[in-house]
């Protein structure tokens, strides 16, 4: 059986930052392994800008911040494998994967990094009712048959779901000479960023109607009608709110669920929250030795932090192989407490953190004026003035080894202390 | 002119079942059907159970066929690689009243021929399923009755009929039945067709097609079943099918495990007017949860994964119509064909070709007739070696193309190019499982496809998600219009 001292499952910006960022750090053999046949992950078909502005400190489209990695990746000599799915991981890093050119392939890792990325919510997980008429896409699948495949999948457009790429295909459509009627989002905020909001819904007079849903598909064979109206606190749709558009697509942006099937096969802890696997201050996983990175851990949005945390992915599976992670020892629980929804990395073992680390998270409703407070105890570690929170932003807090090296206990909360009344 | 010795009106499952049970004798028969698949009208939206046969009142056709019908399931499934699994059913009670009710049904169990009855009390039901309601005090248990891939078994029927030398043709309304004195003449839209003997089995339009040539006797009322289906990581949240007793109010909702593994709720009961109303309904999906929930208290309704409505094609009379018209000698009425009519399925294509064979004075037997269908290869089920061994011979079952279900192109390929073979992409989901798991076809779509179009050479703008109409693409971005598709681009860039 080959080995490999290190197999990434993701030839997305995850997996890619995390190879190249491993092989800086020392590591030799390193196998990336990517299920479609092009190396850049969803990035490839988000031909839009505002990429980079973190890492690059400018503006790139998806398919070029991919190609920044992919060169860097063939620059390093890094080898890959596309068109290839992997079949399963044992928890004692065994990793079979098939694609045309090997047939049924088994390798075995000293360490593997989890970036398979996520995938979106359909309609039936929420359960519209109405006919099954064809016409009904999720987002990005939309995406991917718009900027891709070079073809439209309609001309008269609503969209249900305020994510960002609910958004962006909103103005995508748009430019492509359709007419989307409105976005229409369940909760009384939207999901998405908004510079998001702005540049693609009101630059275009798009309604984002808050607070509707849509009840009812309409059509036998294509959509022909969609109907919404408005919902009440619980969400349910207040009667005399009905309208209805006539149209002929439904695209859905209505969540993201990281992609898990291998890692519960592999028998990794997962987050009931995140829906991704439990992970250290290294981002591994409840098995040693297996690491993971970017969306398939938690959802975020900005793809310049899925490099971010890929790199430190990448680094420490790097930093395992040679032996320098320390294992066993002091360990600190961060417990997401009022208005934080989860808190990643989920434990930190202070003797790995070299000068710094970035707590990721989400809040749960819009705030303002609020305070993130780090807390062991009732003794503040950290306390940031937040002017707006939203759910649809992560937002992270940098602790430094010396204020990690403070904490006496196991485990710290990571709150939110509100000073004005919530929107 | 195309001359036949049988027509049959209809590729739902007993049209097929009919088909196949044809091809076992030297007769040239013709399946037709409007839609541009087999199985698309009932077959390929209800239950899939396959009942023990306490239900129907004793006498009937219904009590006769559904006991006969049950029995031959292992046989047949074996023979053409259909998903069935004798898994047995509970109906519940949870009151005396209940109780009472399934006395009744197990007395015309026994009466029926139903094997292996029994009443069990509350702990044994218990006992068999530990996430049913605490309130339950006792239960009906059927071990004959099982589940099976309803569309599954219309397609391995088509395939396996076709393979025997019956013609299938799809996309194909007969708009016109003409009596002479050959048989009939059967225009099909533009077309005409001759045959001796017609059998209607037309489903939802069973009246319409009867009408054609006869008085009208009987009307088909369209009757509407909502159904949710859950992920399969909770496909054992109930181990039998578990129906409600039912009452003057009804049947109840019931809950079971489906042939491919998922956890399904439904049906409801409505009448509708129009033999094309598959659409789901708020109130009908509301009903389910909360009479699915009298049954199991914690029910997983997070892991849903989708919903549909089929239509059954009801008629007062309440019993199957299997009959030879008195007015038109060789016509055959196989109509009202509502539950229990998977289950009766392939007894009632043993009545009907015996019917046929009566009135035609005996048909000789096909000698060549094969009853077995062209094994098919489930990548995923294979062992590493037989995997290798499969991806060196054709390298198209190294390309996964549906992540979560698992399916290799070279598997949808096969499914594609079999008779009766798949041409929209919900005809891939129902041969092949592609786009039925979580993600319902989000990322295996345009791969899928992209291997239609390729093994169809149609444009992949023409192909559909399920009927004709049912369009996916409404043509060329404009980039794509001015400079030609993103991989031609990329082609052209590398010629230079």
């Amino acid at each position: 059986m080959k080995s490999y001292e290190i197999v990434v499952i993701g030839g997305g910006p995850a997996g890619l930052a995390a190879a190249i960022e491993a092989k800086s750090n020392g590591a030799k053999d390193i196998l990336v392994v990517e299920r479609d046949r092009e190396l850049g992950g969803i990035l490839q078909q988000c031909i839009h800008n505002g990429f980079g502005l973190h890492v690059f400190k400018e503006e790139l489209t998806g398919p070029e911040y991919a190609e920044r990695f992919i060169e860097g990746l063939k620059q390093q000599g890094i080898e890959y494998k596309l068109d290839t799915m992997v079949l399963d991981i044992t928890d004692h890093k065994q990793v079979s994967m098939i694609n045309p050119e090997d047939g049924f392939l088994q390798v075995q890792a000293k360490a593997v990094v989890l970036a398979m990325g996520c995938r979106e919510r359909t309609r039936g997980a929420i359960n519209i009712p109405g006919s099954r008429a064809s016409g009904i896409f999720t987002a990005g699948t939309a995406q991917r048959f718009v900027n891709m495949e070079g073809y439209m999948v309609g001309k008269d457009v609503v969209i249900l779901g305020s994510g960002d790429i609910g958004l962006i295909m909103a103005r995508r459509m748009t430019l492509e000479g359709a007419k989307v009627h409105a976005v229409v989002e369940l909760l009384p905020f939207s999901g998405g960023l908004t510079r998001n909001i702005v540049q693609c819904l009101e630059d275009f007079n798009i309604p984002l109607l808050l607070s509707h849903t849509v009840t009812n598909i309409v059509g036998k064979d294509r959509v022909k009608e969609i109907q919404i109206a408005e919902v009440d606190e619980n969400r349910r749709p207040i009667p005399g709110t009905e309208r209805s558009f006539k149209c002929d697509t439904l695209l859905l942006s209505v969540g993201l669920i990281p992609e898990n099937e291998l890692s519960k096969s592999a028998g990794i802890r997962l987050d009931g929250i995140t829906g991704g696997p439990v992970v250290n201050e290294s981002m591994e996983t409840s098995i040693e030795g297996i690491f993971a990175c970017g969306n398939v851990v938690h959802v975020h949005d900005l793809v310049d932090w899925v490099t971010e945390e890929s790199r430190r992915a990448g680094k420490n599976a790097a930093r395992y192989v040679q032996n320098q992670l320390v294992q066993g020892v002091k360990t600190i629980t961060t417990k997401p407490g009022q208005g934080v929804r989860y808190v990643v990395p989920h434990y930190i073992r202070p003797e790995n953190i070299e000068d710094k680390l970035n707590l990721m998270m989400r809040v749960d409703n819009v705030y303002h004026g609020a305070r993130l407070v780090i807390k062991e105890d009732d003794r503040v570690i950290k306390s940031i003035k937040k002017a707006h929170l939203a759910p649809g932003e992560m937002e992270s807090i940098k602790l430094t080894k010396q204020e990690l090296e403070t904490i006496a206990g196991k485990e710290i909360t990571i709150a939110l202390e509100i000073e004005e009344a919530k929107e | 002119m195309r001359m036949y010795d049988v027509a049959i009106i209809g590729a739902g499952v007993i049209g097929t079942a009919i088909a196949r049970e044809l091809s076992k004798y030297n007769v040239k028969v013709i399946v037709l059907d409007k839609e541009n698949d087999v199985a698309n009208g009932t077959t390929k939206a209800n239950s899939g159970i396959v009942h023990a046969g306490y239900d129907a009142k004793s006498g009937t056709l219904k009590a006769r066929l559904n006991v006969a019908g049950n029995a031959m399931y292992e046989d047949l499934c074996k023979a053409l690689e259909v998903p069935f699994k004798r898994i047995g059913s509970l109906v519940v009670a949870f009151d005396e009243e209940d109780m009472a009710t399934l006395q009744e049904l197990y007395q015309q169990g026994l009466d029926n021929g139903v094997p292996n009855l029994q009443l069990l009390g509350r702990d044994e039901v218990k006992e068999m399923e530990p996430n049913l309601s605490d309130e339950i005090i006792g239960a009906l248990y059927a071990p004959s009755a099982g589940i099976v891939g309803p569309w599954e078994l219309a397609i391995a029927l088509a395939e396996n009929a076709a393979d025997n030398g019956v013609e299938i043709r799809l996309n194909a309304a007969v708009t016109q039945i003409e009596a002479n004195e050959q048989g009939f003449l059967v225009t099909v839209d533009e077309d005409t067709l001759q045959a001796k003997y017609i059998i209607n089995c037309a489903g939802l339009y069973g009246d319409k097609i009867n009408n054609m040539v006869n008085t009208p006797s009987f009307e088909i009322v369209p009757n509407r079943g909502e159904y949710n289906l859950f992920d399969k990581g909770v496909g054992d949240y109930v181990n039998h099918v578990v129906f409600q007793t039912p009452t003057k109010h009804g049947k109840g909702v019931l809950v079971l495990p489906t042939a491919h593994g998922n956890l399904m709720i439904g049906p409801t009961a409505e009448p509708v007017d129009e033999p094309e109303a598959v659409e789901t309904t708020e109130v009908g999906l509301k009903f389910l949860r909360e009479k699915a929930k009298r049954v199991v208290p914690k029910f997983p309704f997070q892991a849903v994964i989708t919903s549909f409505a089929g239509l059954r094609a009801k008629v007062k009379t309440n019993d199957f119509i299997i009959e030879a018209s008195a007015e038109t000698k060789g016509f055959i009425n196989v109509a009202a064909i509502d539950s229990p009519g998977l289950s009766a399925a392939p007894a009632i294509a043993e009545m009907v070709v015996g019917m046929l064979k009566d009135i035609a004075g005996g048909f000789a037997v096909n000698s060549s007739f094969k009853p077995n269908r062209r094994p098919s290869i489930h990548f995923m089920a294979l062992s590493p070696e037989e995997k290798a061994a499969l991806i060196a011979k054709d390298p198209r079952y190294g390309r996964v193309i549906c992540r979560c279900e698992g399916i290799t192109e070279g598997e949808i390929v096969d499914i594609i190019n079999r008779k009766a073979g798949a041409t929209s992409l919900d005809a891939v989901k129902r041969r092949a499982r592609a786009g039925a798991g979580r993600c319902q076809g989000g990322f295996c779509g345009p791969r899928v496809m992209e291997i239609l179009a390729r093994e169809l050479k149609v444009d992949i703008t023409s192909v559909v998600k399920d009927r004709k109409a049912s369009y996916i693409l409404t043509g060329a971005t404009k980039s794509n219009d001015e400079y030609g598709l993103p991989s031609q681009q990329v082609a052209d860039s590398q010629d230079i």
